[in-house]
């Protein structure tokens, strides 16, 4: 059984500053353990909830491996890193931070590309003519090829790519990208564009739960109590 | 975790001594693919469906390795190193381990670890003798563990083939069809829009570039796109040509002008996918089929007949068999036969046995010439599991 119950918060960024504004705005401000740049955080009205800070990504697996039972990040970070997300995680609160859309974006010069069937033919073509599939660069390699088979897209392969997937293309190591985008701007300046049915996923910062936190009967109220406090 | 205890590690060791004896007796040469292999090569034959489900890793000097997800791909391996001029025939027989990623979770018929033993027929000069051939070493193997009352289901990804290259048509569309023939939903979708039951849609596409490369030829269209991305400042990128883009633009505007399919050529293609029967009577709704539609596939309905004749010769039970038109494999590299054995009704899920015609693999490999290959692989743990089935 676990001593605490679990809060996990982004550790830097925007998304640290608007969940600390969260957190005050339910009357609930996170108190730093030690010295300011400390990782640990508490809540003064909840004795056995411990706050950490981590990085969004780490948030989502720790989630998923239940040593955290509420954390705040990003929807496209829960759903490329947990497998059965919707049974493993409850999304309590979508917190209209950071929107952004996961899509697939190819090069502008496609101009005879505009949906992911036309991607499909498009593929089996390149692979006649080069020997080798389409690559696709992106950090969300699940996403990818759920969104792929979903749509029937088969002649390709992944590309983990790490940072500047935009740029993938034009430096020649994939043909096209999946990744996440506010504005698009950044797409456009890389001379991609967005496919008519290429928006994989409506992504923004939520509050989640494990749906099996494994907590006693009390921590599972209290829980509900901080849970119900932040949705406000 | 491991389902291997010191018992049935016993009872694999000797069904892969009797299935081995069975290829070996018949002329198959028992081969040692290597259980690691190049990742890349394998990938790039097997799919990104397939790769989700195995395992790779990098080594020490940073190449990219797998564990073979299969046994197919590293014996055709062995046989181009062996044979790289792919002029010989071959036959290799084989048992050992390969390895597949389940993303629900394993359990004990799709261990993550599992025993595959299986024969390879590379080169071979009459294709239904060898598919008979092969399909009834796979009978014998599994007889020779001890389980005799499997269902067999065939399958001919030919014959689908022969049907649209039948029919009067761009190809350009036979090779849509072809290639869709795997998914229910993108062939019915897929045959409304060549059937004008529903409409091709430019609006994805730029007006003014599409009306102005109307009745233009190939490089006169070709300088119009080339000036459309030289005015809006779009550079060329992602390994496709002006051309390419060109013709696929070109493409589909023949597409909204040609002569959609027929009612006739449609409800023929709905007819034969429903086929699901015995053999003999497939082969007959196939025929009935093909004459109503004034089709000539005389030389695929030919072959499927010579086949059935040849199994029988072999004494492969065919009242135990099934045709269905849609049954195909979905490793993407089967191209004709396709078959399994299974259990229904055992509580063995999924097939004992498995395999089929695949003619493109070895040239995608790297061999210097088309090579006639089938193929039969056995599931270890699932046949055990069936001999304890019936032991109960």
């Amino acid at each position: 059984m676990t001593e605490k119950i679990i809060i996990a918060v982004p550790s830097k960024g925007r998304l640290m500053e608007q969940t600390a504004d969260m957190f005050i705005s339910a009357g609930l401000p996170i108190e730093r353990s030690g010295h300011e740049r400390g990782y640990f955080g508490q809540l003064s009205e909840f004795d056995d909830v411990e706050v950490r800070f981590l990085s969004a990504s780490e948030i989502a697996r720790n989630l998923d491996s239940g040593t955290v039972h509420i954390g705040i990040t990003g929807e496209d970070l829960l759903r490329e890193t947990i497998p059965d997300c919707d049974e493993k995680i409850a999304i309590e609160k979508r917190l209209g931070i950071g929107p952004a859309d996961v899509v697939v974006a190819v090069p502008e010069s496609w101009l005879d590309v505009a949906t992911m069937a036309d991607l499909e033919e498009v593929s089996l073509e390149f692979r006649r003519k080069n020997k080798r599939r389409l690559r696709v660069a992106t950090k969300y390699v699940n996403l990818t090829r759920q969104y792929f088979a979903l749509k029937g897209v088969t002649g390709y392969q992944t590309i983990e790519s790490l940072g500047a997937t935009e740029g993938a293309p034009a430096a020649g190591t994939a043909e096209i990208i999946v990744d996440i985008t506010s504005t698009g701007s950044t797409l456009r300046a890389n001379n991609l564009k967005i496919l008519d049915d290429g928006i994989i996923l409506k992504s923004q910062a939520v509050l989640a739960t494990a749906k099996n936190p494994g907590l006693t009967p009390e921590q599972s109220n209290v829980l509900r109590s901080v849970v119900d406090r932040l949705r406000g | 975790m491991s389902y291997r205890t010191t018992e049935n590690l016993k009872a694999l060791i000797s069904a892969q001594g009797k299935i081995l004896d069975v290829f070996e007796t018949s002329g198959y040469l028992h081969v040692a693919p290597e259980i690691l292999q190049p990742a890349e090569v394998f990938l790039d034959q097997s799919g990104e469906e397939m790769r989700q489900r195995t395992y790779v890793f990098t080594d020490h000097r940073g190449t990219e390795l797998c564990l073979r997800p299969d046994v197919t791909i590293p014996a055709c391996r062995i046989y181009l190193k062996r044979c790289p001029e792919a002029d010989q025939q071959a036959r290799y027989c084989y048992a050992g381990p390969a390895f597949r990623f389940h993303h629900g979770g394993e359990d004990e018929g799709r261990p993550r670890e599992f025993e595959q033993a299986g024969v390879e027929l590379l080169m071979h000069e009459d294709d239904e003798a060898a598919e008979a051939e092969v399909l009834s070493l796979g009978i014998n193997a599994i007889k020779a563990v001890g389980v005799g009352d499997f269902a067999i289901k065939f399958g001919d990804l030919s014959l689908f083939a022969s049907l649209i290259d039948g029919f009067d048509m761009p190809d350009r569309w036979r090779v849509r069809l072809k290639h869709q023939f795997w998914r229910h939903e993108a062939l019915d979708d897929l045959l409304k829009q060549l059937s004008g039951e529903k409409l091709i849609s430019s609006a994805r596409f730029d007006d003014a570039l599409i009306s102005s490369l109307r009745q233009t030829e190939l490089s006169a269209a070709v300088d119009l796109v080339d000036a459309h991305l030289a005015e809006n400042d779009i550079p060329v990128a992602g390994g496709r040509s002006v051309e390419d883009i060109t013709q696929r633009l070109l493409d589909h505007i023949a597409d909204i002008d040609a002569t959609p399919l027929s009612r006739n050529i449609i409800d023929t293609i709905k007819a034969y996918l429903k086929i699901n029967d015995n053999p003999h009577n497939a082969l007959r709704q196939i025929a009935a089929i093909a004459e109503q539609a004034k089709l000539d596939i005389s030389a695929a309905l030919g072959a499927f007949e010579r086949r059935l004749e040849l199994f029988k010769d072999q004494g492969v039970a065919l009242d135990q068999a099934k045709f269905s038109a849609e049954f195909g494999r979905n490793l993407e590299y089967y191209t004709g036969f396709v078959f399994q054995l299974e259990m229904p009704g055992s509580g063995v899920t999924g097939q004992l046995a498995g395999g089929g015609r695949y003619d493109n693999l070895l040239t995608g490999l790297g061999a210097p010439r088309p090579v006639p290959a089938v193929g039969c692989a056995i599931h270890l743990e699932r046949l055990l599991q069936a001999v304890s089935a019936r032991l109960s």
